[in-house]
C-alpha cells in the first residue's frame, strides 16, 4: 500500500482532514525506481472530496528522486509522525549517551512502527535493547536503571501491552521518588501506540491513559502532530520525571513539514489548534482530527469552534483551558477514552473546580462507548466519537 | 487439608536440614559451597560436593555429626580476626535492632506492617559485607537489617520507622521502603518479586556505564544484590529477570533467603519443585545452595558469586537455607509453625556459632565479644532517642518529592506554575 493511500486512510472515513491551520498535507511518495510522485505541500483539500479518490492526483508531478526539501524553498523538512519521533529520539541519544532505548523489537526489527529503525546500528545492541516478551520485568529494568543513572524510553510494542506492567509503573514509576524521600529520580519515558485502530479487535486497541491518570508522580502526553511527537519525545526523554508518552496507531502516516532546528516543546502546555469565539471543544490524540473535520462542517454553518488539543493528560493546562472557557463560556470535551473514568470525566471534573462561574451550558463530553472495541468495522466506528456528533453537541451547546 | 477430600495430600513434612556437604545421591548436584569449579563449570556436578578447601561448620549441628565432617579443622580459620569482629558486630546489631523494634511497636512508637529478620542475619552479613560501596543492594519489605548492613546508620533507619522527617525517607517510606542514595541502597519493596526487575535494571546501569560510557574501574563492573524470599521464587517477574539477567550477563547475584515460610504458606506446599537452586541452571547460570545459617559458608558463596559478577562473567544464583524466628510480621500470631521446627533452627543461631567459633579458634575472647554487644547496644539505644527526639514531617512536607521536577503538577488557572503557588510550600495546595 502506498503512503498516499495510508495517509488517506488515517482520516476519518467519510471527509477528509482540514489542511487549514494544522499545515496537513497530502503526502508524496517515492516510487522504487526513483520516480518521486510529488505532490504540492500544503494543498487545501477541496471539501466533499474523499481523501481516498484520485484526485488527488491532479497536481501530481513526476520528479527524479531528489533530497526531499530541495523540491521546494520552504524552511524546514517534511517528514512522517513517526520519523518525527525517530527524528526527536535520534537527537537526544547523540546529544545525551544515557538516554537508551528498550523494548520488543526496537533493534534489529527497528520498531513494529519503524520509530526505532536505524538506531541499534548507529548506536548498538545495548543502547537499542531488544527485550525477551516480559514487560513487568523489562519496564521495572527501566526503572532500575533510570534509578542508577540512565535514561532510558521503554517502548511498549502497543500500550495496552503495558498493561502487564502496571505493577511496575504504578508503585516503582510514580511512586518512588517519594517514598525513597527524594533520593531517586526515575526520568524514565514509557511511550507506545494505543487507541482504536482500523478494526485490530478490542485488547489492541485500548486506551490505557483512563487507567495511568491515577498514579501519583507520572507525566502523561499524547503527540498527534510530527510537530509536537518530536517536540514532546525530546521534552520527555530531557525532563526529570517519570512521562508516558501516548502515541496513536493510526498517526503514525501524517505528514507535515517541521522546523530544521531543534525545538523542544513544554509537557505541560495545551496546543491552540482552531481560535474561535463561541465554544471551547477539548480534545487530543486522533479525536483532534475528528474535531477538525467537525469544525469544517460548524464554520459552514456559522459556528466559530475554539479548538485546543489539549497535549498534556496529566497535568491539565488549565491556563490555556481556562483563558478559552472565559472567551466562549461553552465546553465541549471529545476523547477516545471510555465514558468511565476517562481523561475527559477528570478533565470535566477540573474544569468545574476551577471555572464554574464562567460556563453558560452545561459541559458535554463525547467519549468511546464502554464496549471493549468491536472487530467488525461498522461497529468499531459506532464505538469511537464521529465528526457527526461533534456538530449536532455544539449545535446543542449552542442553542 | 479438608478440602481435599479425593486425594490424600499429606501435610508437609518438616525435613531436617539439608547438610552444608552431602546431597542425595540420586539428585545431580549444582550445590557447591566453596568450590570455585563449579562455578566456572556452570555445569552440574556429581553427588558429592568437591572442596577445593577445607568447610569449617560452625553450626553446632553439622560440626558434631562425624559423618559429614570431611577433615579436621584447619589450623587457619577462614577469616581473618577482624573480619570475624566485623561479621559479629555486624549480625549482633540487626539482632538487636530488630529486638527494639519489637518492643517498640508495642509500645506504639510505629505502626503498619513491620517484618523483622531474627534468625536470618547469616545472609544479610554475609552478602553486604564483602561489597563495596558502590554496589548495589536490593531488598524486600524484610529490609531493615539489609538497609543496616550496608552502613545506613542505625539512627536514620529507627528514625523512618518512627516516621519522622530525619528517617532515611524522611518518614515518607517507612518500614518496608528504606532507600539510601549515599548507600546505594535501592529499597524497600512492598510486593514481593517487583524488587527484582529493579535489581537487574541496576545491573544494566553497571553494564551499559562498563560497555557504552567506557567508565569502568579496576576492580570491575559494580554488582547488584537482590535479596528476596522462597515465596518471590514461585512470581514471574523472578523468572524473566533470571532470563535476562543470564542472557545479558548482568552483574547480578539473586540471594534467594529461603526460610520455608510464605506468612502461613509453607515452601513446600506452594512448590512443585522446591529445590529452588535448580532453577538457575535451568537459565544457564550456577545455582548454589547454602546453609543460610552459617556466616561464613555464605560468606564464601558470596566471595565467589561476586567475583564472578565483578568479572563480568554474570550472574548467580544463590539459595541460602535460612529460617526467621519471628512470625511473618508482627502481626502475624505465627500459629502454624511447629515447635520443633522452629527449636531445630533456634540450635542453629547464627550468632551464638559465630560466637563459639571466634573463641574457640582464638580470634577475640569472650569479655571482647560482650563489649561489641554492648556497643550495639548502646547504639540502637541512641537510635531510639534520636527517633524520639526527631519532629514529626510537617504539612509543608505533603507534596514535595511528589516529582523530581515539580512543573509536573501543571500549570495553573493564572498561568504560573502550580509549585509556584505559595500554598504549595505549605502543602495544602490544590493539586
Amino acid at each position: 500500500m502506498s503512503s498516499l493511500q495510508m495517509a488517506a486512510l488515517l482520516s476519518a472515513p467519510s471527509s477528509p482532514v482540514v489542511a487549514g491551520s494544522l499545515r496537513f498535507v497530502a503526502s508524496s511518495s517515492t516510487g522504487r525506481n526513483g520516480n518521486a510522485l510529488v505532490v504540492r505541500s500544503e494543498v487545501k483539500i477541496p471539501t466533499g472530496l474523499c481523501a481516498r479518490g484520485v484526485n488527488l492526483i491532479t497536481h501530481a508531478v513526476a520528479e527524479k528522486t531528489a533530497a526531499a526539501n530541495t523540491t521546494d524553498s520552504k524552511p524546514g523538512h517534511e517528514l512522517l509522525l513517526f520519523e518525527a519521533l525517530r527524528e526527536g529520539l535520534d537527537e537526544e541519544m547523540e546529544r545525551d549517551p544515557t538516554v537508551c532505548v528498550m523494548g520488543e523489537d526496537v533493534g534489529h526489527y527497528g520498531g513494529s512502527y519503524k520509530v526505532t529503525k536505524g538506531l541499534a546500528t548507529k548506536y548498538g545492541d545495548l543502547r537499542v535493547l531488544d527485550t525477551p516478551i516480559a514487560e513487568n520485568s523489562f519496564t521495572g529494568m527501566g526503572i532500575g536503571a533510570a534509578m542508577t543513572g540512565l535514561r532510558p524510553v521503554v517502548e511498549g510494542m502497543n500500550m495496552g501491552f503495558l498493561l502487564l506492567a502496571y505493577n511496575q509503573i504504578s508503585n516503582n514509576c510514580g511512586m518512588l521518588h517519594y517514598t525513597s524521600g527524594g533520593q531517586f529520580k526515575i526520568p524514565i519515558v514509557i511511550r507506545g501506540p494505543g487507541g482504536v485502530g482500523r478494526q485490530l479487535g478490542a485488547e489492541h486497541s485500548q486506551r490505557l491513559e483512563s487507567y495511568l491518570q491515577s498514579i501519583p508522580g507520572l507525566q502523561m502526553v499524547a503527540c498527534s502532530t510530527p510537530y509536537n511527537a518530536k517536540g514532546l519525545m525530546k521534552a520527555a526523554i530531557r525532563s526529570e520525571n517519570p512521562v508516558v508518552l501516548f502515541e496513536h496507531v493510526l498517526l503514525y502516516n501524517l505528514k507535515e513539514r517541521i522546523p530544521d532546528e531543534e525545538y523542544v516543546l513544554s509537557l505541560e502546555e495545551a496546543e491552540m489548534v482552531r481560535p474561535g469565539e463561541h465554544v471551547t471543544i477539548l480534545t487530543y490524540s486522533r479525536m483532534r482530527y475528528h474535531v477538525m473535520q467537525a469544525a469544517k462542517t460548524l464554520v459552514n454553518k456559522g459556528y466559530d469552534p475554539e479548538v485546543i488539543d489539549i497535549r498534556s493528560l496529566k497535568p491539565f493546562d488549565l491556563y490555556t483551558i481556562g483563558n478559552s472557557i472565559k472567551k466562549t463560556h461553552r465546553v465541549l470535551i471529545v476523547e477516545e477514552c471510555m465514558r468511565t473514568g476517562g481523561i475527559g470525566a477528570s478533565l470535566r471534573s477540573a474544569i468545574i473546580d476551577n471555572f464554574w462561574d464562567y460556563l453558560d451550558a452545561p459541559i458535554i463530553c463525547l467519549s468511546s462507548q464502554d464496549v471493549p472495541t468491536p472487530y467488525a468495522g461498522t461497529l468499531e466506528d459506532w464505538t469511537v466519537v464521529q465528526p457527526a456528533q461533534i456538530v449536532a453537541a455544539v449545535e446543542q451547546i449552542c442553542k | 487439608m479438608a478440602a481435599f477430600s479425593a486425594v490424600k495430600i499429606s501435610p508437609p513434612q518438616f525435613t531436617p536440614v539439608r547438610s552444608t556437604s552431602q546431597r542425595p545421591a540420586s539428585t545431580p548436584v549444582q550445590s557447591i559451597h566453596s568450590s570455585s569449579a563449579a562455578f566456572s563449570s556452570g555445569s552440574f556436578a556429581s553427588s558429592k560436593s568437591v572442596l577445593s578447601r577445607p568447610l569449617f561448620a560452625v553450626s553446632a549441628v553439622v560440626s558434631s555429626d562425624k559423618t559429614k565432617s570431611r577433615s579436621a579443622p584447619a589450623s587457619h580459620p577462614a577469616v581473618t580476626r577482624e573480619e570475624a569482629l566485623e561479621l559479629y558486630e555486624d549480625m549482633v546489631l540487626g539482632r538487636s535492632f530488630e529486638d527494639m523494634c519489637a518492643q517498640m511497636y508495642y509500645r506504639g512508637k510505629m505502626f503498619g506492617f513491620v517484618h523483622l529478620y531474627n534468625g536470618q542475619e547469616a545472609v544479610s552479613t554475609g552478602f553486604i559485607k564483602l561489597l563495596n560501596q558502590a554496589d548495589k543492594v536490593i531488598s524486600t519489605y524484610r529490609d531493615h537489617v539489609h538497609a543496616l548492613s550496608k552502613g545506613v546508620p542505625a539512627r536514620e533507619v529507627m528514625a523512618e520507622l518512627f516516621g519522622k522527617s530525619t528517617g532515611c525517607c524522611r518518614g515518607q517510606g517507612g518500614s518496608m521502603h528504606m532507600f539510601s542514595a549515599a548507600h546505594n541502597l535501592l529499597g524497600g519493596f512492598a510486593f514481593i518479586g517487583e524488587g527484582i526487575p529493579v535489581a537487574t535494571g541496576a545491573a544494566f546501569s553497571a553494564k551499559y556505564n562498563h560497555e557504552v560510557l567506557k567508565q569502568s574501574k579496576p576492580e570491575g563492573l559494580d554488582v547488584t544484590c537482590a535479596f528476596f524470599g522462597d515465596g518471590t521464587c514461585n512470581n514471574g517477574q523472578f523468572f524473566e529477570c533470571l532470563n535476562m539477567a543470564q542472557l545479558w550477563k548482568l552483574p547480578i547475584i539473586f540471594v534467594v533467603e529461603n526460610n520455608l515460610w510464605a506468612i502461613g504458606m509453607s515452601h513446600l506446599r506452594a512448590t512443585s519443585d522446591p529445590e529452588i537452586w535448580k532453577k538457575g541452571p535451568a537459565f544457564g547460570m550456577p545455582g548454589v545452595h547454602v546453609d543460610g545459617m552459617d556466616v561464613l559458608k555464605v560468606r564464601e558463596v558470596a566471595n565467589e558469586a561476586i567475583a564472578r559478577a565483578r568479572r563480568g562473567e554474570g550472574p548467580t544464583l544463590v539459595e541460602c537455607e535460612t529460617y526467621r524466628f519471628r512470625g511473618h510480621s508482627l502481626a502475624d500470631p505465627d500459629e502454624l509453625r511447629k515447635a520443633e521446627e522452629k527449636a531445630h533452627f533456634a540450635a542453629r543461631d547464627p550468632i551464638p556459632a559465630l560466637k563459639k567459633y571466634i573463641i574457640e579458634q582464638g580470634l577475640a575472647s569472650e569479655s571482647e565479644l560482650k563489649s561489641i554487644d554492648k556497643k550495639v547496644d548502646d547504639l540502637v539505644e541512641e537510635a531510639v532517642e534520636f527517633a524520639d527526639a526527631s519532629p514529626h514531617p510537617p504539612r509543608s512536607q505533603l507534596l514535595e518529592n511528589v516529582f523530581a521536577d515539580p512543573k509536573g503538577f501543571g500549570i495553573g488557572p493564572d498561568g504560573k506554575y502550580r509549585c509556584e503557588d505559595p500554598l504549595f510550600t505549605q502543602g495544602t495546595a490544590q493539586v
